[in-house]
């Protein structure tokens, strides 16, 4: 726009000078004729160079005009990129890989280095014969249950999941089916069923994985009346109610081939379940979840030495608190589990395997556990175990044993920790057992999501 | 007798079976954002429940029962995905045997709408909480949200059909004064691009990259693992060298790693809402961006 106006200016300016020349060049008025003649030839060159310019300046204007508008209409729209594209991403994550439906796998490794100031090999706890894996851990460094998890949705309706076990066993090893269960998902009205082999629903810390414990090991009621956790072959109906209030009721039904049980009576049907939680929040930052439940079960002699009916009763109730409701950033559980084991029928007589002996009896445990958490980093927690034995029968003692537990834990994130922990524990009314155990667990592989 | 008993039973049943005819549509938002985004969306069309506070990490939510009653209600589920939820959400889900939100329409992950920044090339949790699927802190960019509003407002008039003119009008009104919005926000936030951020998790690159700020620390030495003394050290000359706006953290976050770091640079902590609900000023997604804007621009001044 400047250029072209500037050069006709100056033509314009120039043209007076040239009309104004000294009259002493008059004589010579061809010249000048011609001279002008040029001038005028020039003056048209320019003008139409000055159209051109013109021209090409408007021009240029319309092109910065047009990409000006198309820039706005640019910034306008939102841009492309941010928004999916049709295509599920994950098609092309996994595309034509036959590895892509891979259940989700975990694994879980844990270890322990434990000093006894009782030998292990000479514990025995008054009235409550030691069961299965219901009795102190092992002197020295020795491997704890690592596990291996597998599970995926099967398909628009069922859900499965594998828990293999390994542990070693005074120097042997042995791999385990822990958990095979395929569990519904699409069943009408909250209603779930499972079906395979799971950890049954009562009470709190049963239907838990260890690794999600707060203490190296399990309470002295459920290694006295569970066995440490209750497993077995059964199926599990759970109805979940549609109230504000969280209100889960269910039932199963197990083999009855373990502890408590035993023989897989009633035609492989030994065990019948009943329970039901209810849980909630008050406020932000307190959240709470407790529980009722029945183990009834007919046994043929049960790994100690019962056969007869029992029924085991668990009250369980659990309150977190945290600042703001962040639970993994501090704030306290406490949590507690009462048992009440009636039992009806007879043990194995240790003199004369003929002569059973009669026992009726009931026997019961609780525990109060309390953890406080500093932060993400470090909790700190103490638990109280206590047993009561029978006054009467064949595991007649006088004696309740009881135990008290300190533990800290430091996590280096949510997949590995290191816990330590002290128990000072009195099995019999002559005997005491102070246990120190370093222990590390770590998860590799998917995340798993874990329960309240 | 025998015919009063049935016709009590056929009562019952017929009550038990028979669904109001206008029931509102339930929805289980697992972050504040997207509760917010829903009462844009839908106002009064759809009840909604908000599974967490924006004074809640929600990388570590635990399945608490009151949330497995919410969502054992639910007819959608609105998450951000991207595994931000993976550590409860599933949980949540399984144990709520709830068929409509497991999967299929019920199911909306705002990060499935959009293309996520930060993916990794390599999985390793030597790398810290890396998720796979990228960023998942995506709610403070406004072109992402308002393409995720307008998917959801599809998946609402999806799922309830009768209110899907409803749906659209406020999806329309939504997008008018959202995109008007954004220009107001740039134009205000000018002074901020070009400036540099210290970060407390790496929550913030969407903020940073729309705004044109730089991220040049984090105080995490790795996503997701807590900051440490030695590696706060390592920061106090990259804060004082750069000419740093602020050191930035979310209103969960705690304070203490941020004021340290503040103390021996000069530099400002500036506690920012991250989402709905995370100062006073934040009521709806509007005022979270500007409050936002405001308190990076109080740090500028």
């Amino acid at each position: 726009m400047r250029l072209p106006h500037l050069l006709l200016s100056s033509v314009l300016v120039l043209a007076p000078v040239v009309a104004t020349t000294p009259a002493s060049a008059r004589g010579t008025a061809t010249t000048v004729q011609q001279q002008l003649d040029a001038l005028e030839a020039r003056v048209k060159a320019l003008e139409a160079h000055d159209s051109v310019l013109r021209k090409q300046a408007d021009d240029a204007i319309a092109a910065a005009q047009a990409a000006q508008a198309e820039l706005a209409a640019i910034k306008a729209a939102p841009p492309a990129p941010v928004a999916a594209v049709e295509a599920p991403p994950a098609a092309a994550a996994t595309g034509g890989n036959a590895n892509g439906f891979n259940p989700a796998i975990s694994v879980i490794l844990n270890g322990s280095y434990s000093t006894h100031s009782l030998d292990p090999q000479h514990y025995a706890r008054a009235g409550f014969p030691l069961v299965d894996e219901g009795g102190p851990g092992p002197r020295g460094l020795s491997l704890g249950e690592s596990e291996i998890s597998l599970a995926s949705n099967i398909d628009e309706k069922f859900y499965g999941q594998l828990t293999l076990t390994a542990h070693s066993d005074n120097g042997e090893d042995h791999v385990g089916v822990e958990e095979a269960f395929v569990d519904t998902t699409a069943l009408p009205d909250g209603f779930n069923l499972r079906l395979g082999r799971f950890f049954s629903n009562v009470g709190y810390l049963n239907s838990h994985h260890a690794h999600t414990d707060n203490f190296f090991d399990r309470p002295l009621a459920y290694q006295a009346f569970l066995g440490s956790q209750y497993g077995d072959d059964g199926a599990q109906l759970r109805w979940l109610a549609p109230t504000d209030l969280y209100l889960e009721v269910g039932g199963e039904i197990f083999r009855g081939s373990n502890y408590p049980s035993g023989g897989a009576e009633h035609s492989g049907a030994g065990v019948k379940t009943l329970f039901a939680h209810a849980g909630g929040d008050v406020g932000v930052e307190n959240s709470w979840l407790a529980g009722l439940s029945m183990l009834k079960s007919s046994a043929n002699g049960a790994a100690d030495g019962f056969s007869g009916d029992s029924t085991l009763y668990i009250g369980d109730a659990t309150w977190k608190w945290a600042p703001q409701g962040n639970f993994k950033d501090g704030g306290v559980t406490v949590r507690s589990e009462f048992f009440v084991d009636n039992r009806d029928g007879t043990a194995v007589n240790p003199i004369d395997d003929d002569e059973p002996l009669a026992w009726h009896g009931a026997r019961r445990g609780a525990y109060v556990e309390g953890v406080y958490r500093f932060n993400r980093t470090w909790d700190i927690g103490y638990r109280v175990d206590k047993l009561w034995a029978d006054r009467t029968g064949p595991y007649a003692s006088a004696f309740d044993p009881y135990r008290n537990s300190v533990e800290l834990t430091w996590r280096n994130s949510e997949f590995s920790l290191l816990r330590l922990q002290f128990s000072r524990d009195e099995p019999t009314a002559d005997t005491t057992d102070n246990a120190l155990t370093l222990q590390y667990q770590v998860s590799l592989g998917a995340h798993g999501a874990h329960k309240f | 007798m025998n015919r009063l008993i049935l016709l009590c039973t056929m009562a019952l049943c017929a009550s038990a079976f028979a669904v109001p005819a206008h029931a509102n549509l339930k929805v289980f938002s697992c972050e504040p954002e997207w509760g917010a985004l829903l009462t844009e969306l839908a106002g009064d069309k759809v009840d909604v429940d908000v599974g967490t506070s924006a004074l809640q990490d929600v990388h570590v939510i635990e399945a608490k029962p009151s949330l497995i009653a919410k969502v054992r209600r639910a007819d959608l589920v609105v998450c951000t995905g991207a595994d931000l939820e993976i550590g409860w959400l599933p949980q949540l889900v399984h144990q709520s045997g709830n068929p409509k939100i497991a999967s299929g329409a019920g199911s909306f992950m705002a990060s499935d709408q959009i293309t996520t920044l930060e993916k990794p090339s390599q999985l390793d949790r030597a790398n810290g909480d890396v998720h796979p699927g990228g960023n998942p802190h995506f709610q403070m960019d406004p072109q992402r949200v308002l393409a995720i509003a307008k998917a959801l407002s599809a998946r609402l008039a999806q799922l309830d059909g009768a209110n899907a003119a409803t749906y659209q009008q406020r999806l329309a009104d939504f997008s008018a004064r959202w995109s008007a919005a954004i220009p107001r926000w740039e134009a205000k936030a000018a002074p901020l691009k070009g400036r540099n951020v210290v970060v407390h998790h790496n929550s913030w690159i969407y903020l940073t990259t729309w705004l044109g700020m730089h991220e040049i620390g984090s105080l995490e030495p790795k996503p997701g693992v807590p900051p440490t003394s030695a590696h706060l050290a390592t920061l106090i000359d990259t804060t004082k060298a750069q000419h740093t706006l602020a050191i930035i953290r979310a209103a969960y976050q705690d304070p203490k790693p941020a004021d340290w770091l503040a103390e021996r640079t000069g530099v400002p902590a500036v506690t920012l809402p991250f989402t709905v609900g995370g100062d006073a000023q934040s009521r709806d997604l509007f005022s979270f961006y500007d409050s936002t804007i405001d308190k990076l621009l109080g740090a500028a001044k």
